[in-house]
């Protein structure tokens, strides 16, 4: 457990730090780069620079992406999605939590089911796709199956560590106070564990959205912001391509800033970070 | 583990009197050994029985026998080994290209807080889209491929690494730094003898967890595109319906990466001497 825990708690502090700032003052030269790489592309697409039908201009890119909101196909996309991840991340998050605490709290439990779990999540989580549409299908079920999958391991993991490294000082004190088992469990090592179940809810949120676009990949069947690429790549169209990454990238943002937020208020409630 | 579990639940009176006696103090390390055993084994024999009572279909779930069969096959045959060394040269490669860009794009952000406040906002952004919705673009540009894999595995790896070694600089305390000047050391010495040393467990992190990034980015660019290695037997597999082939290639999978992820951690803590590991993670 401890190296996945070591790993993945590492794998939090890198996704879950604020991404490096630069300082306010000097904001204007981030966008120096991507203006010039702008420039260049819109030129060299305009003065047929390089002789090449995937070397779209980014006014047909800008094009697409009035045609599909226009059109109302990518909220469509979109919305497939979104909803899909919505439900595999609050069924993988229920059952993670409820098998967290389990290997957390009872010691038997953990000594019985923990190494078979560890076992278990060692196989690399894409290559579960071809065995789950065997068994479920290239559909709805399929995909809702496997992001559950996704969201589970991360909020497992960080929920038994975040009890089990409940500092043993804390329970002492706990002891001494004569808590009940109930007392203790709720007045201190909830508490204490907070920050790494939270850290293991907000990794779900980016492996469900990471696992929505595999799967849409993968099991290539009816709509989704993953199945708008692979129409884009099918036929050659490097706008539309284009066009769903850079929708993907902003929906991850986006997820990581309100995850960023909700946790900020909860260690603000809890007064540690 | 079991130290802070104890802690948790205080043990029963009546099991310490138990404890006690010799006998079946020996009688509890075993069971205590044999308990992890339990699950897989329960698990083991109601699939056997389930197959060859013909409650699940071999089709969909074929027996733990035969699919150890198959996997026996594919040593025996070679298949296995060709597929293998095909996925491994891909991910040790991309790997290391990729984390070697890292480091060196992530000491130079490090060093220059202009080139920083340059380049970092873009590459923050380009971060947020994952390897994943990379992979059509890379596929229209450059085909489907080896030149595709290697640039999505190194992708994966090159982010966690550049962040990991800029974060290791900005960790440097600026006093050291200030030692430095005024020890007269030029920045080359500067950057190897006084930040790199410092910042070697951040940056190492950052290789550990770019393995485990490039790992997952093989295996999901083999189901996606390829024609060998272990993602595409899986695929294979699945094409003929042949699901002991796709549970063994997958059983493959899980195994070597536990044991790549088991070697870097040895390494880890051969280098770093095990300081920066809490000691209540290294139990077991």
């Amino acid at each position: 457990m401890s190296k996945f825990a070591a790993l993945s708690s590492a794998v939090a502090a890198s996704e879950t730090t604020a991404p490096l700032q630069v300082r306010s003052n000097g904001r204007w030269k981030g966008f120096v780069l991507p203006v010039f790489a702008l420039v260049l592309w819109w030129a060299s697409s305009e003065l047929d620079l390089v002789n090449s039908a995937l070397l779209v201009s980014p006014l047909k890119v800008l094009e697409t992406a009035i045609e599909q909101f226009s059109s109302g196909k990518i909220w469509i996309a979109l919305g497939a999605s979104l909803g899909r991840e919505a439900a595999g991340f609050a069924i993988g998050t229920f059952a993670g939590l409820i098998l967290g605490g389990l290997l957390g709290f009872v010691p038997l439990f953990n000594r019985i089911v923990g190494p078979s779990f560890n076992t278990f999540k060692q196989i690399s989580l894409f290559a579960w796709i071809p065995l789950l549409s065997v068994w479920f299908g290239l559909g709805e079920v399929a995909k809702v199956v496997f992001l559950s999958l996704a969201a589970l391991l991360p909020v497992v993991v960080n929920t038994a560590d975040g009890i089990k490294n409940t500092p043993p000082k804390l329970l002492e004190v706990a002891q001494v106070y004569g808590y009940t088992r109930w007392q203790t469990i709720t007045g201190v090592i909830l508490p204490a564990a907070i920050p790494s179940i939270f850290t293991g809810v907000y990794l779900a949120l980016i492996y469900s959205w990471l696992a929505t676009i595999g799967a849409e990949y993968l099991l290539a069947a009816g709509t989704g912001i993953g199945n708008t690429l692979v129409d884009g790549s099918e036929h050659f169209q490097m706008d539309l391509v284009i066009f769903g990454m850079v929708v993907i990238g902003l929906v991850g943002w986006l997820m990581n800033a309100l995850a960023r937020l909700v946790e900020r208020r909860i260690s603000l409630g809890y007064g540690r970070s | 583990m079991t130290q802070s579990s104890l802690a948790v639940i205080p043990v029963d009176t009546d099991e310490k009197d138990s404890v006690r006696k010799f006998g079946s103090l020996f009688l509890l390390r075993m069971g205590d050994r044999l308990l992890p055993w339990l699950l897989p084994a329960v698990l083991l024999v109601l699939w056997q029985t389930g197959v060859d009572q013909g409650w699940i279909s071999p089709q969909v779930l074929p027996s733990p026998a035969f699919v150890l069969e198959t996997l026996v096959d594919l040593v025996k045959s070679g298949d296995l080994w060709l597929n293998v060394s095909v996925s491994l040269q891909r991910v040790l490669l991309g790997f290391l290209a990729g984390s070697l860009l890292g480091v060196l794009l992530g000491c130079v952000l490090g060093l220059s807080r202009q080139i920083e406040s340059y380049l970092l906002p873009t590459f923050n952004a380009l971060v947020q889209i994952p390897v994943l919705a990379w992979m059509p673009f890379v596929l229209l540009l450059v085909g489907i491929g080896e030149p595709l894999k290697y640039i999505l595995i190194a992708k994966a790896a090159l982010v966690p690494a550049t962040l990991n070694t800029l974060q290791g600089f900005h960790q440097v305390p600026p006093s050291f730094r200030e030692v430095a000047s005024v020890y007269g050391y030029t920045r080359r010495q500067e950057v190897f003898e006084v930040i790199l040393p410092l910042a070697a467990p951040t940056i190492f992190t950052g290789l550990r967890l770019g393995f485990t990034k490039a790992w997952l980015s093989l295996v999901v660019v083999e189901l996606v595109a390829s024609s060998e290695g272990l993602g595409f037997l899986i695929v294979y597999g699945r094409q003929l319906f042949q699901l002991d082939l796709v549970m063994a290639a997958v059983i493959v999978v899980g195994a070597i990466g536990y044991l790549i992820d088991r070697f870097l951690d040895f390494i880890e803590s051969r280098l770093m001497g095990k300081r920066h590991l809490p000691a209540f993670r290294r139990v077991q």
